[in-house]
Parts: C-alpha cells; structure tokens; sequence
C-alpha cells in the first residue's frame, strides 16, 4: 500500500469537520465514561462487555439496542446536551454534549 | 397482593428488624449460593406465567427481559459454582422464597387481563424490592468469596435496574 501523500494526510488530521467514533464501554451496567463531549456527525460506538443485552436510550429520540458481548452505535445528528440510559435496566445513566 | 409472603420474607431478610435473628441465621457460601439461584429461578417463572398469559405488550416485553436477564445471572452463577467446586446448600431462606413464590404464581394463575398485568407487575415491583433488599444486608455482607460477592454485587445493580424497569411499567398500567 502507498502511503497518503504528507498534504492530504495533514488536512485529515487537521480538518475540523472530520467526525469522529467516540467510544463508550459498558462494565457491570455501568457505561465508561459516562459523560461525553461530541459534535454533530460524530458516531458513539458502545461495547458491551456484559452478558446482558443494553440499551442507550433517549427519551423520545434514539434507541440503540446493545446485544451481550456486543456492540451498538448511533450518529448524533442533533446539536444540544442528551441524557440516555438503558430501558432494561434504567438505573444505568449516561450523558453526551453534543456540538454544532 | 402480597401480605402474607412480605410478612414472612421480611421476618427473614431484614436485618433492621430482626437484627438478632439474622446473626443467628448467617448464610455460608453454598446457602448464598442457593438462595441467589432459587431468587432468579422464581422471577423466570413467574415471567414464563406472564409471557402465556397476559396480552398488554409492555408486560409481555417485560416478562421477556426478566426471563432473558435472569437466565443469563444464573447461567453465570452455576459457572461460578462450578469454577469453585461450591455445591448450592438449601436452606431455609431458599425454601421461605420458594414457597412465598409458588403461593403468588397459584394467586396470579386465577386472574385475567388487567387484573393479572397490575397484579404481576405490583409484585415485581414488590419481590425486586426484596431481593434488593436481601441482597444489600444479608448475602452481599456474608458471602466470604470475593467471585461470588462480586457476583452478587453485579446481581443487586441488575434487580436494582429491574425494580424501576417494573415500576416504569406499573406507571404506564395506571
Ligand atoms: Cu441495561
């Protein structure tokens, strides 16, 4: 494989409008890190090492389903803060601050 | 309802009334053991009872999760016995809890529609309560082997978590 030339791969690092996967890891129903800092575009990619399925939850916007040993993961296409948690097991709480 | 069980659960569980008694009464490993499989093993019942019987989506779903999460925790639970060569002990907490639960399956096997969706859902609410409850003064501070007591300790965030997933549901009956 050629490697990318110096320019284009500087503008990748550099660019502020390239999203980026966020990842959140859940343990003993506890997500890690439980508060986020994101911006719009970027993609929140949870792994759930638990042998119980998950949710992320938001009340009345998305749900992602996070199957035992397994991963979910959603776009944030809305700016604003979002508090999620999990509908089988809702004393599991996480929080994302999502930028413009 | 659930008066006569509650009485006699809580005669054996909690600690701040019967402090005594549950001195006495200290559960060993394969007696926690036990007790925390036979806890699961009712909720999978009595979800298998609401999964035949009741036609309301949100209980069916729960009853669903219930039986899905418990048999997952008791799975794990007899992996764990086994990896230590425990073998579960009944006891007399195994056998109030097995009776206290057969007595609410007989209850809830004569009621119909709403009344058996309230009724099973008031008594998850109720039996996660206990659990906890049981979990948090009795077994957690007894068990003496640490796989097992963080075990348990998983287990009591999982009941915690159902106990308001059940009483999300009780909210949404009404
Ligand atoms: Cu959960």
């Amino acid at each position: 494989m050629r490697p990318l030339p110096l320019a284009m791969a500087l503008a990748l690092i550099a660019s502020p409008a390239l999203s980026t996967t966020i990842e959140v890891t859940i343990d003993k129903l506890v997500f890690s890190p439980a508060s986020i800092q994101a911006k719009v575009g970027d993609t929140i990619e949870w792994t759930n090492n638990d042998i119980l399925a998950h949710t992320a939850t938001v009340k009345g916007g998305w749900d992602v389903m996070i199957p035992p040993k397994s991963k979910g993961k959603v776009m944030l296409k809305a700016a604003g803060a979002v508090d999620y948690f999990c509908r089988f097991h809702p004393n599991m709480k996480g929080h994302i601050e999502v930028a413009p | 309802m659930f008066m006569r069980p509650t009485a006699t659960l809580a005669a054996l569980f909690f600690v701040s009334t019967v402090p005594l008694a549950l001195a006495a009464e200290k559960p060993t490993d394969p007696q926690i053991a036990h007790i925390a499989y036979t806890a699961d093993a009712i909720d999978i019942e009595a979800a298998k009872l609401a999964i035949k019987k009741s036609k309301n989506r949100e209980v069916v779903d729960f009853a669903k999760d219930m039986e899905r999460d418990h048999e997952a925790v008791n799975k794990q639970a007899l992996d764990l016995v086994k990896k230590l060569k425990v073998t579960p002990e009944d006891n007399d907490t195994s056998k109030a809890l097995a009776k206290a639960a057969k007595e609410e399956r007989a209850k809830l096997a004569k009621l119909k529609g709403a009344a058996f969706d309230k009724a099973y859902i008031d008594n998850e609410v109720a039996y996660h309560k206990q659990v906890n409850g049981a979990l948090e003064t009795l077994l957690i501070p007894s068990a003496s082997n640490a796989e097992l007591k963080s075990l348990l300790e998983t287990g009591l965030k999982i009941f915690q978590g159902h106990e308001q997933h059940a009483e999300h549901v009780a909210g949404m009956l009404k």
